[in-house]
């Protein structure tokens, strides 16, 4: 398909691409094949910039850039796979294991897992800092899903999804910092929420285990966060996408 | 001309509108303070802090039945307020104590000994900064900065400056304010404190 935008040249590590002006680094090089580890980020769904796994070194900048907040300029110089990159990437992915209950063996997502398969991807084999071992209780009064915490790695995908393409916003974020916790509505048991429509979309978009549908047993849970792409172009372009070929 | 003039005043002191205004559909008045300043911000949905600042003025706290009240009057959803209530410290959950002491933790009150009022005050109520004793008399709070850092070490005793002061003095003047005057409303020591 025919794009009118302007365009600008910008190398991912050393080789030479066109990029759409006014596009972020993330979206050029998801459309050109290159590919940049992400988690909160989710075409169709707004930026938010939270877990920093997308970082990218532009030039001789001593200063990480998160890929998806970046906007491309003529003649930038991406490196996207770099020791540095990959030291930072793999320590992320080593806190987010410390700060919840990231326990594999006994998870529904297991082994369809984004947050399991960066790990793999980094190569992290153990974790440096103490674990955290928080004492979440799991939410399971919703009839059709269960949400559990200990596997929140506070994305907000499904805070975005709900808000932006169901239009409910029945989750948000309270509290803050190591307090921070996904909240339904007045922090009250999702199942008693009176916003929240069933529609899935939340635990269709989440990259770990903490939403997935009631009755899963380990490794069972197979989300589809692509469902947002065809949502999003359906909703912002008017076109519906083969559903077999987006996801 | 007398006669009329003041028949026609109780008229409009007796018209319906005017008692609609002076109370709220909730029975509690305290709302009306709520709605004013929502129709002062015109509805407008970046009000929300502002808000929330508001509604724990009059009420002294924050709760759940506050928190939907402004949710739709502002039409937004429960949990992006609820979210915003919870991000920031100065909005409280409990409802505070009778009387408030409130430890500035600034920079400069900190080099001055901050802590050590906060320690003292804490153990002397056996509370921890942030709490409200068993018996609801005293909360023991701290504060990032009062802006007041020529005063080091700076403590508010309910709204009232105190400066340059040490844990002794708060104690004594803590004792002096608890045993003088009778608990005053939430609503006035909360409007005492603001700023």
């Amino acid at each position: 398909m025919r794009d009118a935008r302007p365009s600008v040249t910008v190398t991912f590590d050393g080789e030479e691409y066109d990029a759409f002006a006014g596009e972020s680094v993330m979206d050029a090089a998801r459309r050109l094949g290159v590919p940049i580890p992400s988690l909160c980020y989710l075409e169709g769904l707004s930026l938010y910039g939270g877990c920093r796994v997308c970082v990218v070194q532009i030039a001789e900048d001593h200063r990480l850039r998160p890929a998806c907040a970046t906007t491309v300029a003529q003649d930038m110089e991406i490196k996207t796979d770099t020791p540095l990159l990959r030291a930072h990437r793999k320590a992320i992915i080593e806190m987010l294991f410390a700060e919840g209950n990231h326990v594999c063996a006994v998870c529904v997502s297991n082994g369809k897992c984004e947050l399991q398969d960066m790990a793999v991807a980094t190569g992290m084999d153990h974790v440096r800092f103490d674990y955290q071992a928080p004492q979440r209780e799991v939410d399971a009064s919703h009839p059709k899903y269960v949400f559990d915490p200990n596997r929140c790695i506070l994305c907000t995908r499904c805070v975005r999804v709900c808000d932006e393409i169901e239009g409910a916003h029945v989750w948000d974020v309270a509290f803050r910092g190591a307090d921070a916790e996904l909240v339904a509505e007045l922090g009250k048991p999702w199942g008693e929420s009176t916003s929240c429509t069933w529609c899935g979309k939340c635990v269709a978009v989440c990259p770990t285990g903490a939403m997935a549908y009631q009755g899963k047993a380990v490794g069972e849970m197979q989300h589809h966060a692509n469902v947002v792409i065809r949502l999003a172009t359906a909703r912002t372009k008017g076109q519906w996408l083969d559903p077999e070929e987006v996801g | 001309m007398t006669d009329a003039r003041t028949a026609r005043g109780s008229t409009r002191a007796g018209s319906p509108t005017r008692r609609a205004e002076d109370s709220h559909p909730s029975g509690d008045d305290r709302y009306l303070v709520i709605d004013k300043h929502l129709k002062r911000a015109r509805f407008s949905q970046d009000q929300l802090i502002e808000t929330l600042h508001v509604a724990q003025d009059v009420f002294g706290f924050l709760d759940e039945s506050i928190l939907v009240y402004v949710a739709r009057a502002l039409r937004l959803p429960p949990s992006m307020v609820y979210g915003v209530a919870t991000f920031y410290q100065l909005f409280t959950f409990d409802p505070p104590g009778d009387h408030t002491c409130t430890v500035c933790t600034g920079t400069a009150c900190f080099v001055k000994g901050a802590d050590d009022i906060v320690a003292q005050v804490g153990e002397a109520f056996s509370i921890g900064a942030g709490d409200t004793t068993a018996d609801g008399t005293l909360t023991l709070k701290t504060a990032r900065c009062l802006g007041s850092c020529g005063l080091a070490p700076v403590v508010l005793l309910d709204g009232a400056v105190h400066g340059r002061e040490n844990a002794d003095e708060v104690l004594a003047a803590l004792t002096r304010i608890m045993e003088a005057e009778p608990a005053e409303p939430v609503g006035a020591a909360a409007e005492g404190g603001e700023g």
